[in-house]
């Protein structure tokens, strides 16, 4: 199996927030976090396009190159994931990572920050598959269920793809073919490389 | 004396330059349990047996096909 990916058909999304929703209530995420969003761009004006935001699993995490403790790692199904045992939420990730995707719940007093949170692919954390431990830190780890993410199962318009790389990408390019337009696969080129997205590297990029 | 002193310094620098590398990147599946080893809770789908890699992969490609491929089911 190729690597896990996250695929927004910005053709489909209608802004219905099912995605948001549906991961809100999979990990009984707090006020406050939101490991998932929908961004509307060019909101307002005739031909707006909206995407589904989360972490991207990048290729090359920014995140886990900057992080002070190390505590990110990536499994062999290519999900980015991290170790809230480890993490001393720094914020360090917040400012690298291009989505937005790092989260941070307000604890105690002064508005202190908390440990890092963000989308786990439904894949956990290091903690033992299906345990109430991995569940209280990182929710549900439905990829051990054998299911894919509840954001994209739950995605009203399948507009949100999820899962092996190969496959949701033949199914995306499969509508394109279909449709002959929106080709456009926003966020691949950032999070797997240029060439993921179609379009060539650029000189000495990485990929 | 001179020369000792500004290769000593060069050194110092070179060795400073390493703190700005970056770790590689590699994959750590050691650090967390395999997913197809499969979860152990009461919600757990069935359709494949757990701790059989190619029987996980394969039950996610159905259920990608099944539930994301709009073109699967119309023909």
């Amino acid at each position: 199996m190729a690597r896990m990916k996250f695929i927004c058909d910005a053709e489909r999304c209608i802004e219905c927030n099912s995605c948001v929703t549906a991961c809100k209530n999979e990990h009984e995420i707090p006020w406050g976090v939101n490991r998932r969003r929908v961004v509307t761009l060019n909101d307002g004006i005739p031909g707006e396009k909206s995407i589904s935001v989360a972490c991207m699993h990048c290729s090359d995490a920014p995140c886990m190159a900057v992080c002070p403790v190390n505590c990110f790692y990536r499994t062999d199904e290519g999900v980015v994931l991290h170790d809230k045992d480890v993490c001393i939420g720094c914020g360090y990730c917040s400012y690298a990572c291009p989505f937005g995707a790092p989260q941070f719940p307000s604890e105690g007093a002064f508005g202190v920050r908390g440990k890092m949170d963000k989308c786990t692919f439904c894949a956990g954390g290091p903690e033992p598959s299906g345990s109430p431990a991995e569940f209280e830190k990182y929710g549900r780890n439905r990829l051990a269920e054998g299911k894919l993410p509840a954001c994209a199962e739950m995605c009203s318009t399948k507009a949100l793809l999820a899962g092996d790389g190969d496959v949701v990408a033949d199914i995306f390019r499969t509508r394109v073919v279909q449709r002959g337009k929106g080709a456009e696969v926003w966020g691949w080129g950032t999070a797997y490389g240029s060439r993921q997205a179609g379009q060539a590297p650029a000189e000495g990029a990485k990929s | 004396m001179k020369r000792f002193g500004f290769g000593l310094c060069a050194a110092l620098c070179l060795a400073g330059l390493v703190a700005c590398g970056e770790r590689p990147q590699a994959n750590r599946g050691d650090l967390d349990t395999a997913p197809y080893a499969g979860a152990k809770n009461a919600f757990v789908d069935p359709g494949w047996q757990a701790g059989d890699k190619v029987s996980w992969e394969q039950h996610l490609r159905t259920r990608m096909q099944r539930g994301q491929n709009d073109y699967s089911r119309i023909p």
